[in-house]
Order: structure tokens, then C-alpha cells, then sequence
């Protein structure tokens, strides 16, 4: 298994969609076949249509706001002394995450597809409420699925989803969080995938979705190497890039534009959810020792039983609450390119605490848990060491939880 | 010598009548309750097709999860499923039974490992709904090795070229999904619209025994009597649900549901 060079990682796979030959590949029943495939042929011409990708930069920098800033945290830095510690912070992006590239992109391709509906899943609720928007802004009926459970502890982005004119559809299935919604949302659309399209709000589900995503996502690594070079003059020798990963979508595309670097030079982290300290539960597929299985249509590591039941997670974010990961992630890891570890809840809560005390900066759950990383490993790392954190997310929508876990308001 | 699943269908055509397929999960509600279902319907099904149950199933409507939930919070295993198939075959030895789930549960198991079990517990096919053709090529040859039936699912979203290569690759039975939705969604096409594509299937190769599944219920079933077999799943899960709800004896109720549904259809 190799990394090939020169090749977008997403173009990386075979021709059945598998990264490495066993990673990906699309699963789908017979019904969604025609529609996958119309999406694979019609994101195929939109992606060397110039139009079109006039358009999405038109969109990625008047609608979501791009370039996203590339800050040094020195109070931070100093705090820790050893590496010096940056964010990019993705999070002043429109809708306050990562998650409006990909939505942004599909509400495009929808249009494209001469489509009226948009359905989505959601779990911390931020890939909903950007889909919500971009759907308000593009004139496209909305749907989000999302897990009972999520619905209860991201009350703020539901709001905004609603605000924006989408129905939220709950799901009761299983253990109510992304896991579910995701099968709601798939079996959805084989009800109605004459008129509807559907986006995956990671960079996981049949390989169609994770390319469409990591296309999308990607606008932040081509944002970074800009910035790191108008900052340092070239590329700084020792970088470690670290980013959270559920499924993985803001961590490949923080990453997409590195991976063809030595890693000796620039090194790749991705953080998982470990979940509570005391619970056996997580949802760190590749940093906890899982076998490869069949998820959502998608080959990876995940967390499952022996027969292939697939777990249930626990994770303080919603975000990371996933039991699957992208299959560019698995690649990513078995080609030893990207290392991957995980932080618990505590860890993530702390460093959340450290962050906001030290700086003016607000990161949710999810990149808390790449903070968390980071703060471990900068004490160790040289002055000229250059640590990037994707702060991928604002933490309003954790109010309740961050009020409920440490008292903040 | 011809298939079971071959057999079955030439015994309906005889009587001038489709065949009866049936869908339980096994394992619902137990073990022990889901086989003696199993039994006891097979006095009127033609082909039962029993569900190894999984808990992220994206093509099932809601009676089928709440079965597969059901079984799988009960306890059941995949080795229980293949123990329940040959218990049956023991006292049913001429009826097909079809296992039918998501390729996870086979890729664990592992592809060579499963077959072999299916073997040597007289399974005669087997239905993976997530693994699509071209993708289900080399599992389809591995089947075929074994002298099991590996069947084909066709929708209305597949295209012409593409049923070809699917009948090609197809071995004794193609399974046609009526119409865009899950199982045990309401038939929100008509059934002349459902038998004209069917019949688009049927003539490419006369040989193969096509049927239809997807919101057949008592109400639709008669109307699409002209297919070579009709399944029906989704009404049966639902009566089992009712019956443990009302406290009332599931094997009598199935049984009595699905007598009726042949009856409809004789």
C-alpha cells in the first residue's frame, strides 16, 4: 500500500472506489446505484467546468469568507514553552465551521443537478444548520437528519437549522446520535432519490461523498500554504499539523495540500474522541485498535463487535461521535503517513479551559480535542517547531454542555 | 439436477400461481420462536428467506429494524442463524431457504468461512443487500462454486445496460425492487406500472425466475400475481411486533397471515 504523489488524495483510489484496495469503495443497495453514479459522472465535469469553479470561489470567498486568519497563540506559546502554537481558525467561517465548504459545494451541485431537495445528516449539528443555510441561500428544500440525543445537547445549532427554514427530522434508532441519522438520511434517499440530493456531511459514506467532501474541504490547506508562506517566506522546516478527526473532513482538508511533504518535515495528527476516561466507550477507530468493516457504504476501521454489529460510541462532542472514520484516513494511517491518537472528554474539556483563558479564541468540542494534543506535545518540541491547530469550530453551540461540565456561562 | 430455489417456482407454475416468499429475522423474537415460525409458515410459503440482523440496516423500513433490533437485543448470533437454517432443513429438507442481511456481517465472518457454514447447513441462497453488482462479482462466483444461489437485486433506477450485465451474471432467481423506497414502505406505484418493467426484466432471459419485493402487503399482493414469485417481508414483521404487543401467539398469527396471503394469490 503507497501514497502516490502529485495526485489529489481523493483521486487516489481504484476503480471501485477503494483507497489502498481495501478502503472505501461504495456498499449502496441497487436502488442507489444510478443516482451515485450520475453524481460521480456530474462531479467529474463540475470539478474542470471553469464556470463552476468560478462560481464555488465566488461563493468560498464572498458567502463563507474565505481566507480564514492563521493566528500565533503566543500567551499560550509562552504558558507551554517549547513549540510555538498556531491556529488556523476555520471557525470564522460563515455558519462558524468547516462544515459550510462541503454544504456550500452541494447546494452548487444540487443546483447543477437541476435538483429541488437537499437532505443531510447532522451531529453536532453544524454540517445541518450549514447545509440549512446554503440550502436558504440557494432556494433548495431542506431536510437535516439528525439523532434524537444530538437534538437534545446541540440545541443551538438546531435553532439556527430551523431559523433557517429546514425540517429537522429526528432519529429514535439505535444510540441517537450521527451513527443513526446518517442510516436515516441514506434510507431517505432511496425513497427519493429522483428528486433529491443527498450530502454526506463528512468525508465518509459511499467513495462518491468523500471525494465530494475532501474537494470541498481542501480550500483550507490551499488557504494555509498561502499563509505559511507569506508568514515564514517558505515552508517552515518542522510543522506538525493537528487536527480532530470523526469522520474526517476537516482533518483531510487541513491536511490535503501536505500530504505530499516528507513527514519528517510536516507531520500529520489526527486526534480522536476517546470519550469519558472511565468508559470503555469511544469513538477512535483508528487510534483504538479496530478491525476493518463495512459502514454507511464504506469500507473502514470501525468500532464493531466481533460479528459486525457496530458499536455504540460515547463522546463528549457530537462531532467526533461517530463509529467510522473516512477511508482516506485509513490509508492515511497504513501508509504511516498521518499518525492518529486520541483525547478523553476531560482532556478536551481542560484544554478547552486553557484555550479560552490564554486566548482570544473559542474553539468547540471537537478541535478541543487537537488543542488537547497539542498542549501535550509543545512542552517537548523545539522553539522553531511550528504546531497548527485547526480550531475548526466555534464552541456557542457547546453553551449548555461547557455550562454543564465547568460552570462557564 | 435443478435447484430447490428452481424447483419451487416450477411447483407454483404448475399450480398456474406465483411463488410465496416470506422474510423473518431470525432470531424474532427468539430463537426458539423465530425457527418454529419458520416451520410453521413453510406449510404455505413456497421459499423462506430468513434475515441475519444487522444494526445499521440502510434499506430497511421501520417493521424490519424493529425485528432486526429486536432479535439482536435477544441475544442472537450469526452462528445462531446458520443453527436455526439447518434445524429447519431438517424436518423441511425440499424448502429453499434464503439468508438475506448486509455484507459486514459476511466480511467479519469472513466470505469463504460464511459460504462453507451456508453449506453445511443446507442453505440454497443468499440475498446481500449492500453489495451491488459489479462489486459482487467475485462473491457471486464463490457462491456458484458451492452450489449456492447468489440473487441479483434489480430497482427501477437501473438502467438498461446495466440489467444486462446483471441477468447475465444472475443464477436462478433475480429479486426486482417495485419501486424507489425501503422495505415496508406503502407500493406508491401502480401495479401495472410495476408488472410493464417487470416484464422488461422477465424478457431478457425467460429462464430466470424474477420476483418482485417491496410493499407487498395482503391489500397489494393479488394485484401482481403475474410475477414468477412475490415477497413479502414487512407485513409479516409487522403482525410479529402486534402479536408480542398484544400479548397474543405469534407463530398462529404469522402463520394465519401468511395463509392468507396465498390464498390471494392461488
Amino acid at each position: 500500500m503507497k501514497l502516490k504523489r502529485g495526485i489529489p488524495l481523493i483521486d487516489q483510489h481504484d476503480q471501485y472506489g477503494f483507497w489502498g484496495g481495501k478502503f472505501g469503495g461504495s456498499f449502496i443497495p441497487e436502488t442507489l446505484k444510478k443516482p451515485v453514479d450520475d453524481l460521480t459522472n456530474e462531479f467529474k465535469k463540475l470539478r474542470k467546468d471553469k464556470k463552476f469553479l468560478k462560481k464555488r470561489d465566488y461563493y468560498f470567498k464572498n458567502y463563507i469568507g474565505a481566507p480564514t486568519s492563521f493566528v500565533k497563540l503566543n500567551n499560550l506559546t509562552n504558558q507551554l514553552g517549547g513549540a510555538q502554537i498556531w491556529a488556523k481558525v476555520v471557525s470564522e467561517a460563515n455558519g462558524g465551521a468547516h462544515k459550510i465548504y462541503n454544504a456550500t459545494v452541494h447546494a452548487l451541485i444540487c443546483k447543477a443537478m437541476g435538483k429541488k431537495y437537499i437532505v443531510g445528516d447532522t451531529g453536532a449539528g453544524y454540517a445541518g444548520k450549514m447545509l440549512s443555510m446554503a440550502a436558504k441561500k440557494f432556494g433548495l428544500k431542506c431536510k437535516i437528519f439528525m439523532g434524537a440525543k444530538d437534538i437534545k445537547r446541540q440545541k443551538p445549532n438546531c435553532d439556527a437549522m430551523r431559523k433557517n427554514g429546514a425540517e429537522i427530522v429526528p432519529v429514535f434508532s439505535g444510540s441517537q446520535t450521527l451513527v443513526d441519522a446518517v442510516s436515516e438520511c441514506m434510507r431517505y434517499w432511496v425513497s427519493n432519490c429522483d428528486n433529491t440530493h443527498m450530502c454526506v456531511g463528512s468525508t465518509v459514506g459511499p467513495n462518491i461523498f468523500v471525494k465530494i467532501c475532501g474537494w470541498s474541504t481542501a480550500q483550507i490547506s490551499r488557504e494555509l500554504k498561502l499563509q505559511l508562506k507569506s508568514e515564514f517566506k517558505k515552508i517552515p522546516n518542522k510543522i506538525k499539523l493537528i487536527n480532530c478527526v470523526g469522520g474526517g473532513s476537516s482533518a483531510y482538508g487541513f491536511w490535503s495540500e501536505f500530504i505530499d511533504y516528507n513527514k519528517k518535515k510536516i507531520e500529520l495528527i489526527g486526534v480522536e474522541a476517546g470519550g469519558p476516561k472511565k468508559s470503555k466507550l469511544h469513538a477512535a477507530p483508528l487510534s483504538r485498535k479496530t478491525k476493518i468493516g463495512i459502514l454507511h457504504g464504506a469500507a473502514s476501521y470501525v468500532c464493531q463487535n466481533k460479528e459486525g454489529q457496530i458499536n455504540e460510541t460515547e463522546s463528549i462532542s457530537a462531532g467526533l461521535d461517530y463509529p467510522g472514520v473516512s477511508p482516506m484516513h485509513c490509508f492515511l494511517k497504513d501508509t504511516k503517513r498521518a499518525r492518529y491518537t486520541y483525547a478523553t472528554d476531560e482532556e478536551a474539556l481542560n484544554a478547552h479551559q486553557m484555550v479560552t483563558k490564554y486566548e482570544n479564541l473559542n474553539p468547540s468540542l471537537e478541535p478541543s480535542h487537537a488543542f488537547a494534543e497539542a498542549i501535550k506535545i509543545a512542552p517537548k518540541l523545539s522553539k522553531d517547531t511550528i504546531i497548527i491547530v485547526n480550531s475548526c469550530g466555534d464552541a456557542k453551540k457547546d453553551r449548555d454542555i461547557l455550562r454543564e461540565r465547568l460552570g462557564i456561562k | 439436477m435443478s435447484s430447490l430455489i428452481n424447483q419451487a417456482f416450477q411447483n407454483a407454475r404448475n399450480e398456474n400461481r406465483p411463488a410465496l416468499l416470506t422474510y423473518t429475522v431470525a432470531g424474532d423474537n427468539t430463537k426458539k420462536k423465530s425457527l418454529e415460525i419458520l416451520k410453521s409458515i413453510s406449510n404455505h410459503a413456497d421459499i423462506c428467506e430468513l434475515g441475519f440482523p444487522h444494526n445499521t440496516p440502510i434499506a430497511d423500513g421501520g417493521q424490519i429494524q424493529t425485528s432486526a433490533y429486536r432479535a439482536i437485543k435477544n441475544g442472537i448470533k450469526i452462528n445462531d442463524v446458520f443453527s436455526i437454517a439447518k434445524d429447519f432443513k431438517k424436518t423441511k429438507k425440499n424448502k429453499p431457504i434464503i439468508l438475506m442481511g448486509y455484507y459486514n456481517m459476511i466480511f467479519q465472518y469472513s466470505e469463504n468461512k460464511f459460504l462453507e457454514k451456508c453449506k453445511k447447513s443446507k442453505v440454497d441462497g443468499l440475498i446481500v443487500v449492500d453489495l451491488p453488482y459489479p462489486e459482487n462479482k467475485s462473491f457471486s462466483t464463490k457462491c456458484k462454486k458451492r452450489g449456492i444461489n447468489f440473487i441479483q437485486l434489480v430497482s427501477p433506477t437501473t438502467s438498461k445496460i446495466r440489467l444486462k450485465k446483471i441477468i447475465k451474471d444472475s443464477h436462478d432467481m433475480v429479486y426486482y425492487i417495485s419501486m424507489l423506497s425501503t422495505t415496508g414502505g406503502k407500493l406508491k406505484v401502480s401495479s401495472r406500472k410495476i408488472l410493464e418493467r417487470y416484464s422488461k426484466i422477465k424478457n431478457q432471459n425467460k429462464s430466470k425466475n424474477v420476483v418482485i419485493g417491496f410493499g407487498i402487503t395482503e391489500k397489494t399482493i393479488k394485484s401482481l400475481k403475474k410475477a414468477d414469485g412475490l415477497v413479502v417481508g414487512s407485513a409479516i414483521c409487522k403482525e410479529i411486533t402486534n402479536s408480542i404487543n398484544r400479548r397474543q401467539n405469534t407463530v398462529t398469527n404469522v402463520t394465519s397471515i401468511v395463509k392468507r396471503l396465498k390464498n390471494k394469490i392461488k
